[in-house]
């Protein structure tokens, strides 16, 4: 009986305890959203009348006065543009790396993918005014393929050492050449570790804020300068703000959710093995 | 013929594209920024640009204690918010591995959403949380009697407020890490603990973290670098304010680039930046080769 009751009691501070810690974590979301169909006099408000001024005029403001749906294209581009690009220089590189264990290689590409992203923003701006190409969409490509591309090269390559050897020599010897082989036989394996590294290339890209509020112009402006864009203002509309937030976050979370076996590899790799 | 070629010289081949935008994008920025740092090139000033040797760096050590301060700021931030996520996301992962019931993958959701959200819309949420008299989370300490803060806008309490807000946002990264480290634990450690009448807390303190240190330090190290490197929450939020009181190396030199437009003094600083961080990453792969050996 008391074992009974012992293990009941552990259970429930078990479930407690978890329960708070993932409503810490879930909580800002849940704000985040409620306050976006608020209006800007109930929301300062509290205690919360829960049920009170409820409005769709906040994402009206998003989407119509300030019209997202330009912002939301340009980091379409910006992030789909980068990945892609990201993928065609950065497979063939971790293949390569990979099969022939070049070890200088992978460490530069390391070291990239480490390095602080400001180092090379100011030089680049430099070089991008230069060459005149501040303005384009090319600009920010380039740029979020600093973070997009190393880290690529770096989930790819002990993906492709884990394919085996043979494989790739069978088909060589079978007369294919190695980009046959590399196109035929070894990508077609790759596909769960190709999904990783473009879900995850495409989100930091997404996310990026810092090259893009330098290179970005009224032209190319992404989501998160777009939204940091809403409180340069003399004062903050709160409700304009939280669905501007929940317009550019929700997508890339459900992204993520749906996702979520792949993500966690990506995330996690590096720690740990497989 | 074309494939006879590739074949041949297939290594150089695969990596040339990736090598060729590494050097241009990476290692000649680097080079030029290392050249600046010895001019003192400043956009808005009227005299001509002129090479200055180490000048801008004997400035910087000698007689910038903003710059000083930056990197002390830096420092106290990344350790703060190293240990607090560590005790938190290893706490979380062995917490919540102690259970096995149907349903659990759920929680894997909800710990993916804080790093995976847009930065910034994060920090524009936080922003409206703390704001200091409209904010829910002043209300809320209110509600169960404990004394309000004013969060982001003192400055004894803005550097403590961020090491919540990314111990919020990456604590679950730690958590996700622990808990794929202890899926691949050996079981027989564990059976001959209980066998031998180990309490859970001993152990946790005696097994289970010991086994783990592989994985978390790696996850740590990674996080440190992460942490030191910490820009978009900070900027967006407070701008490296109230005065200078959450002006880390990366907002400083972001100031000085692109709000004063001293370049050459800028890159100085990158310099140093890139340095200390450069040093970090060697110790970082210095220290796993020695792990997996």
């Amino acid at each position: 009986m008391t074992q009974k009751i012992r293990k009941w009691v552990g259970n429930a501070v078990y479930f407690a305890i978890v329960f708070l810690l993932l409503m810490l974590f879930l909580s800002p979301f849940l704000w985040m959203v409620y306050c976006s169909f608020k209006t800007p006099i109930e929301l300062s408000k509290l205690p919360v009348n829960w049920l009170k001024g409820l409005t769709l005029d906040n994402y009206n403001k998003v989407f119509v006065q300030q019209n997202f749906f330009k912002f939301i294209k340009n980091s379409l581009i910006v992030a789909g543009g980068s990945t892609i690009f990201g993928l065609i220089l950065g497979l063939p590189a971790a293949f390569a790396i990979a099969r022939h264990s070049m070890k200088k290689a992978s460490m530069l590409i390391l070291v990239s993918r480490m390095m602080p992203g400001i180092t090379f923003l100011l030089p680049l701006y430099i070089m991008f005014r230069q060459i005149g190409i501040v303005d384009t969409y090319l600009s920010l490509i380039l740029s979020h393929m600093l973070t997009g591309l190393p880290f690529i090269i770096w989930l790819m390559t002990p993906f492709f050492e884990s394919i085996p050897k043979d494989l790739v020599e069978a088909a060589i010897v079978d007369g294919a050449g190695s980009m046959t082989a590399f196109l035929r036989v070894v990508l077609p394996l790759s596909v769960p570790g190709i999904v990783t590294a473009s879900i995850l290339s495409f989100t930091f890209s997404w996310n990026n804020f810092m090259f893009s509020i330098v290179l970005a112009t009224n032209k190319t402006r992404t989501v998160p300068v777009a939204i940091y864009n809403f409180i340069s203002y003399a004062s903050i509309d709160w409700g304009g703000l939280m669905a501007a937030a929940t317009v550019i976050t929700i997508p890339i979370l459900i992204l993520a959710i749906t996702t979520q076996r792949y993500v966690i590899r990506g995330m996690t790799a590096g720690a740990v093995k497989g | 013929m074309l494939s006879r070629w590739i074949d041949r010289h297939e290594k150089w081949v695969f990596t040339f594209p990736s090598l060729f935008f590494v050097v241009i994008m990476m290692v000649f920025p680097l080079g030029y920024t290392i050249w600046n740092s010895m001019t003192n090139w400043t956009l808005t000033a009227k005299t001509p640009t002129a090479f200055i040797g180490f000048r801008n760096y004997v400035q910087m050590f000698a007689e910038d204690p903003r710059f000083l301060q930056s990197i002390v700021r830096t420092f106290a931030f990344t350790i703060g918010s190293l240990i607090f996520q560590m005790i938190v996301g290893v706490g979380a992962g062995i917490l919540i591995d102690s259970k096995e019931y149907r349903g659990r993958k759920i929680l894997n959701s909800i710990l993916l959403l804080p790093m995976m959200a847009t930065p910034v819309a994060v920090a524009m949420v936080w922003l409206l949380i703390l704001e200091p008299t409209t904010g829910v989370a002043n209300y809320l300490l209110k509600q169960i009697g404990l004394p309000v803060s004013k969060f982001l806008s003192g400055t004894n309490t803005v550097i403590p407020t961020f090491i919540l807000i990314d111990t919020w946002e990456w604590a679950p990264l730690i958590t996700l890490i622990t808990l794929a480290g202890l899926a691949s634990l050996p079981h027989d450690p564990f059976e001959s603990a209980k066998v031998d009448g180990a309490g859970p807390l001993q152990v946790v303190w005696h097994i289970t973290l010991p086994m783990l240190v592989p994985t978390i330090s790696v996850g740590a190290l990674l996080r440190f670098i992460d942490c030191f490197k910490t820009f978009d929450i900070i900027y967006t939020m407070t701008t490296g304010g109230p005065g200078y009181a959450s002006e880390t190396i990366n907002i400083y030199t972001y100031q000085n680039a692109f709000y004063y437009f001293k370049f050459g003094y800028a890159s100085s600083m990158l310099v140093i930046f890139f340095a200390i961080v450069l040093g970090t990453v060697l110790f970082v792969t210095y220290t796993r080769k020695k792990l997996e050996v």
